[in-house]
């Protein structure tokens, strides 16, 4: 296994030191929670990885590997009917959300009990029960989103805020500063997480993005903007805590800046050529999972015996989410015409498909 | 009955929509204080307040894609263009997210919201001023595409498209805004997806949309006044495409002509030509012609632009090559 370095040596943090003072302490079953949570998404992705080579999986796929800590520090500070929305690395998003592990297998195999019916893919994950509204394969098209369903909650009273997630590669799309101007001048309460894993695809965040840190873009629109280190998930859990706060006391927007690394290519067919095999290996170093799991031994919380448990269950978790996939049914052809058009309700139902057809 | 403008009864279906349902909001470039570009919104702001009249930076992008999640989330708004051209900027957000996320969620979402302006060319405002959109965005199957001709179906069709649980493409035109006409008061819902008969006529039939509506009529009185009575159809939704009437209408009269502002080019009269060539042959006794904008950019200079564009001079000429 890779060896460990503690939260305060890591090279590249720039944020201060977590202040759990902020945040009530965890409990013990809490933090198990959590540390669980990331192996779930570790092994997840392990096992969607096995079956894209099997051809189980097709077209792309972009697994979550070293990233783990930011879906769940930051999962861990918002409420259950709170909003999340990613862009198309969203396996991780989705189950720290609390989306079925199976679900998310059988629609990465394009099965009928997938998440969204086989019909989204790997890319677009949805479950509207957990408030998590995709799952989008523009790069940098779900930035407004965030801010729609954000204005949404707050132009119905709800004090709920909306988490958005995004690349770094995504923070040079415009409609993400059109995006934020909007958030800012409505004060509306969206927290934009820029997941910086430090390449756009295969194009260094030093070839692809002018200033640095990114987050320094908050201050062009009067947002607070906030870094924090993505390999550390207490800090990263402290650092949204605070933005969390300023969206639901102040319906103010901000900008997180979460720092890690991607372990795996952009997708599946990506070959990392970009890159040396030294760098990952350095970066693999600080694994999030491997420092939390230190920690929490070190804390006392668990034991080296827990841990052997969490990889046992949920590797049995994983297993089933396979199998089951594997055993869904596709859907049936017919459904192809499915899920297009809502069904109406407050006017007559429009004839969508009449006898004459628009081709053969 | 009252005989309003165009503009003015899609003011009246948009104050009436909102009265009616706290959800329904409108935003866009200018529609709150400074009452409407083209003064479509007049008098909202004073009505529902900055809350539900909501003045946007120039974000096209930004504040469509709001409204696709706004709508996701349950609420109904009302995107207001100063114009579809400037729809472009927004194309993503159209197509990709209020076009598709239904369907790629399984159907767990509604997308209940509208999206309006004017279009069209006529107005010497060139070539990135004077775009038709409606065959762009009818490609999307998700989409539905409404233009309405005149303004009781103005005001009928939006209130149906506001009341819509899907997403609306609302496409009028700037030429029609000051046109008036007879619109019913208060409540008045036109069906979407209904094209209607604007002139019975049993020679030929025009099939046409929007301003071009008018110009085949104009190129039917005309033609009335040589002995041919020419049928008009005004389409009203271009999508989904109301065949059955189309149908009925050329079993009776065996001839047709296509008018549209599109560019030729995969116009929504190519979709049009194509199924009555498909389900109506033996009908037929003449090929179809369609009358559409001339394939070129939208020229400033005004005898250009007019000689580009469908005319009704050109509808005669094309009935005439169909009767003859």
């Amino acid at each position: 296994m890779h060896t460990v370095d503690k939260p305060g040596r890591l090279k590249d943090s720039s944020s201060s030191a977590p202040q759990p003072a902020a945040l009530p302490a965890l409990t013990r079953d809490q933090k198990h929670g959590m540390l669980r949570m990331m192996v779930l998404i570790r092994r997840f992705e392990e096992q969607a990885e096995q079956a894209y080579l099997r051809q189980q999986i097709r077209g792309f796929c972009h697994v979550y590997s070293g990233q783990e800590a930011i879906a769940v520090g930051t999962e861990s500070v918002i409420n259950r009917d709170d909003a999340v929305i990613t862009a198309y690395r969203d396996h991780g998003h989705a189950l720290a959300r609390g989306m079925c592990p199976k679900a998310c297998m059988a629609e990465l195999l394009g099965k009928a009990t997938g998440c969204s019916k086989g019909k989204g893919g790997s890319m677009h994950f949805f479950d509207k029960s957990k408030h998590f509204y995709g799952g989008h394969g523009i790069v940098g098209g779900q930035t407004p989103l965030g801010l729609g369903l954000a204005f949404a909650q707050k132009y119905t009273n709800t004090n709920r805020v909306t988490l958005c997630y995004l690349g770094d590669g995504a923070i040079n799309q415009g409609v993400f500063h059109e995006s934020l101007n909007i958030a800012a001048l409505w004060k509306v309460p969206v927290i934009y997480i820029i997941e910086n894993n430090l390449y756009a695809m295969g194009t260094s965040v030093a070839r692809s993005s002018a200033g640095d840190p990114l987050v320094k873009r908050a201050s062009g629109y009067d947002m607070a903007g906030i870094v924090a280190n993505g390999m550390d998930v207490d800090d990263v859990r402290a650092k949204t805590a605070e933005a969390v706060n300023l969206a639901r006391t102040e319906s103010l927007p901000s900008i997180m800046e979460i720092r890690a690394y991607r372990y795996r290519g952009h997708s599946m067919t990506d070959p990392r050529k970009y890159r040396s095999k030294d760098e990952e290996e350095q970066q693999r170093k600080r694994d999030p999972i491997e420092i939390y799991k230190q920690r929490l031994i070190d804390d006392g919380s668990i034991t080296e015996k827990d841990y052997d448990d969490i990889e046992a269950s949920v590797g049995a978790e994983v297993k089933e989410a396979y199998e089951f996939a594997l055993n869904s049914p596709d859907p049936e052809l017919e459904e192809v015409f499915d899920d297009i058009f809502a069904p109406e309700t407050q006017i007559d139902e429009i004839e969508r498909r009449p006898k004459w057809s628009y081709g053969d | 009955m009252p005989i309003i403008t165009y503009r003015q009864a899609l003011n009246q279906a948009i104050a009436e929509e909102m009265e009616r349902d706290d959800n329904v909001f409108i935003l866009g470039e200018e529609v709150a204080e400074y009452n409407g570009a083209y003064k479509v919104s007049e008098g909202l702001l004073d009505k529902f307040g900055p809350r539900r009249v909501i003045d946007t930076p120039i974000s096209e992008g930004g504040f469509t894609g709001l409204a696709v999640a706004a709508a996701t989330y349950g609420l109904r708004p009302i995107v207001e263009y100063m114009t579809w051209s400037f729809s472009l900027v927004a194309f993503d957000q159209i197509i990709n997210n209020a076009g598709q996320v239904r369907y790629m969620a399984g159907g767990q979402f509604e997308v209940p919201m509208v999206i309006r302006g004017n279009s069209g060319g006529g107005l010497r405002v060139g070539a990135t001023h004077s775009h038709t959109p409606e065959n762009w965005y009818a490609n999307v199957p998700a989409l539905t595409v409404i233009t309405p001709a005149f303004p009781d179906d103005a005001k009928g069709l939006l209130k149906s498209a506001i009341r819509s649980n899907n997403p609306i493409i609302f496409i009028e035109n700037e030429i029609l805004y000051n046109y008036k006409d007879e619109v019913p008061e208060g409540e008045h819902l036109t069906p979407i997806g209904k094209a209607r008969i604007r002139r019975e006529g049993s020679d030929i039939t025009f099939i046409a949309n929007s301003a071009s509506t008018h110009r085949a009529l104009e190129a039917a009185q005309t033609l009335a006044s040589q002995g041919v009575e020419a049928e008009v159809i005004d389409l009203r939704t271009i999508k989904p495409l109301d065949f059955d009437l189309i149908a009925e209408s050329i079993r009776r009269t065996n001839r047709a002509v296509i008018v549209e502002e599109n560019k030729p080019f995969a116009g929504w009269g190519a979709q049009v030509a194509y199924m009555i060539q498909r389900h109506l042959f033996d009908e037929l006794d003449a090929p179809v012609i369609r009358v559409a904008s001339l394939d070129a950019p939208q020229p400033y200079n005004a005898k250009l632009e007019d000689y580009l564009m469908p005319s009704a001079d050109r509808v005669v000429k094309a009935a005439k090559a169909v009767l003859a």
